[in-house]
């Protein structure tokens, strides 16, 4: 007999307001994740990451010394040097151009949510799982700022509801994370997605996150 | 003691004549020894008597060209604080006026005020004959009876010159007046060169003052409520994900403040990205517009060729043009999709913002519209519209960038 449960996994959390790191610990500590560092800049996150090996490192954006975008410039450095750590982005607001760049060696175990968005604790927390299990976790309003940069549109093909389940693939949810949201049937999603790949020419793949892939390649990421 | 009112304004304006008169003695006076004594140097100098003069001849020499420009300013202050007369600053180039101003005019004014300064303290020592003639020795009076027949005249005439003075030093002081207004001022035309000058650096200042100012409550609203808002919703949320078993009640208590908080999150947000988006000074205008398009509540398809920044008052304009025309069309023009294009070429930062809908709009009444005009000005930026009714509408605005 294999022991399935799996191990405790550790993450380390990167945010400069105190007050949401607490909050942000209390999550992660729901989700049963071991918070091992909180940090509150770039450098103390990579020293953090390289004492720790964390499963993974949940990083605002915007941090000392600079309050640009030292969080994005360190989780590239932690995708390049340890590709095994999840990195979820926390953000203020949504600049595509860097979900583009750390979407763009590969697509597995990273997540861009704005921030307000871990005030809905459950769907966080299932973003977090997503994320360190090597899938994606996009938020809506990347995708639609992906979508605004199109110049002829193959999307117009397709129909309200089918770019609702666009939208939601490309934010990295499963078959039944897409019925969820919608309320309707997962076969109903199925066929929806059948449409969709079928409508942009998109390659079939299995894995969640290679969907996605798919799909940012389509929005041109 | 009851001065009458008309008595004590004539005293008034004759303190202030005499005030200004004899300041004028001074700045007036100083040029013409000055000029004796380069003078002496220059022919001493030429004839060799003194083995001094060619060096010492630069001192008056360069003290005269320094009160050429230099006494302007002090004439400046004098005819502000003395007469109220607000003459321009003169440029260091307009020397003509400034050298015959200070050079030739000055020291002929010197004299007259001179004059006047003399009319006034004869006019005195006359006037009061009769009292310092009275403290002399008795002895000295005794001898000298016909003297006072003398005192009466001179007191007299004395009496006679005080009463011309008010007149003379108004006189002077309006001719300086005309003859400063003349010389010293500068020509409708370039005064109002100037005054473009003026206005085009302050405005430009009184925009920048303002783009940081929302710049700093941006940031402040980033530090502060932003973060303890989320964190509040955070705790919330985490409660009502943790929490099962509490009362119904409780739970409805929970519910309904994560909902508020998230809201107020929401309106914030808003709030901050109407002020001055971090976004738009972190990134540029570019990466801010995408988030305004995607935010619209319609489909907007945006294309941008931006090859390099434009100065920070001419994105926030740009910026919050293509807010406010996307929250117009989003509110009245019933359109199906918009269209955003942000493009420069060479010194022009042009955005057109299109849309599909019912039209009719008119700057000259929605108050959104105006404010859009306005803020397009402030930079000196155009504003066009075409939107005939049944539509389509475009919108056009021109902002210079010149680097």
């Amino acid at each position: 007999m294999h022991d399935l449960t799996p191990a405790v996994r550790r993450a380390v959390i990167a945010e400069d307001s105190v007050l949401l790191r607490v909050g942000l610990v209390k999550v992660l500590e729901t989700a049963g994740f071991e918070v091992a560092a909180e940090v509150g800049d770039g450098q103390a996150l990579l020293a953090a990451v390289t004492e720790h090996r964390p499963d993974l490192a949940v990083v605002d954006v915007r941090m000392p010394p600079g309050f640009t975008d030292e969080g994005v410039r360190a989780a590239l450095e932690i995708r390049e040097r340890w590709p095994d750590t999840a990195v979820l982005m926390l953000s203020q607001y949504v600049e595509e151009r860097y979900a583009a760049n750390l979407l763009a060696s590969n697509t597995s175990g990273i997540g861009y949510l704005l921030k307000q968005r871990v005030a809905d604790v459950e769907e966080f927390i299932e973003a977090l799982r997503r994320v360190a299990d090597g899938g994606t976790a996009l938020d809506p309003q990347v995708v639609a700022q992906l979508l605004v940069r199109r110049r002829s549109d193959p999307l117009e093909r397709l129909t309200e509801r089918e770019r609702e389940v666009l939208a939601l693939m490309a934010e990295g949810r499963s078959n039944a994370g897409i019925a969820g949201a919608l309320v309707v049937s997962e076969s109903a999603v199925a066929k929806h997605i059948n449409n969709i790949l079928a409508k942009l020419d998109l390659p079939r793949a299995d894995a969640d996150h290679r969907r996605v892939l798919a799909v940012l390649r389509f929005l041109g990421v | 003691m009851n001065i009458p009112p008309r008595l004590r304004r004539a005293l008034v304006r004759l303190r202030r004549d005499l005030l200004f008169v004899a300041a004028g003695v001074p700045l007036h006076g100083i040029v013409p020894p000055l000029f004796l004594w380069a003078l002496t140097q220059l022919i001493n100098t030429l004839d060799g008597s003194s083995s001094a003069a060619p060096i010492v001849f630069w001192a008056p020499a360069t003290l005269l060209v320094i009160c050429a420009y230099g006494l302007t300013e002090a004439q400046r202050w004098r005819f502000r604080a003395l007469c109220g007369l607000d003459l321009p600053r003169l440029r260091f180039r307009e020397a003509k006026r400034q050298f015959a101003y200070n050079w030739l005019v000055g020291p002929l004014f010197g004299v007259l005020e001179l004059l006047l300064l003399a009319v006034l303290a004869a006019g005195l020592t006359a006037a009061t004959s009769p009292l310092w003639v009275g403290m002399f020795p008795l002895q000295w009076r005794l001898d000298h009876r016909g003297v006072w027949t003398w005192v009466g005249y001179a007191s007299a005439v004395g009496l006679l010159a005080l009463a011309a003075v008010p007149a003379l030093a108004g006189g002077l002081v309006r001719l300086e007046n005309l003859v400063a207004r003349a010389m010293l001022h500068v020509s409708r035309s370039e005064e109002l060169q100037r005054r473009v000058e003026d206005l085009t650096t302050s405005r430009a200042g009184a925009v920048d003052a303002a783009d940081a100012e929302r710049r700093r409550i941006e940031r402040d609203l980033h530090d502060g409520a932003q973060q303890r808002l989320v964190a509040l919703a955070l705790n919330l949320g985490l409660a009502k994900a943790t929490l099962k078993d509490l009362p119904p009640e409780a739970r409805q208590v929970i519910d309904e403040a994560h909902r508020e908080a998230k809201e107020a999150i929401e309106e914030l947000n808003s709030l901050v990205r109407g002020l001055h988006p971090a976004v738009l000074d972190e990134l540029g205008l570019d990466a801010a517009l995408s988030g305004l398009a995607a935010r619209a509540p319609l489909p907007v398809r945006l294309w941008t060729d931006l090859p390099e920044r434009a100065a920070p008052a001419v994105e926030a304009v740009a910026y919050f043009v293509v807010s406010e025309a996307l929250n117009n069309v989003a509110k009245h023009a019933e359109a199906t999709r918009a269209d955003v294009t942000a493009t420069r070429l060479g010194e022009i930062l042009r955005v057109v913002v299109t849309d599909d809908g019912v039209g009719g709009a008119d700057p000259a009444r929605g108050s959104g519209l105006k404010g859009l005009a306005q803020r397009v000005r402030s930079v000196d930026g155009a504003f066009r519209m075409s939107s005939p009714v049944g539509g389509p509408t475009t919108m056009t605005v021109e902002l210079p960038c010149t680097t």
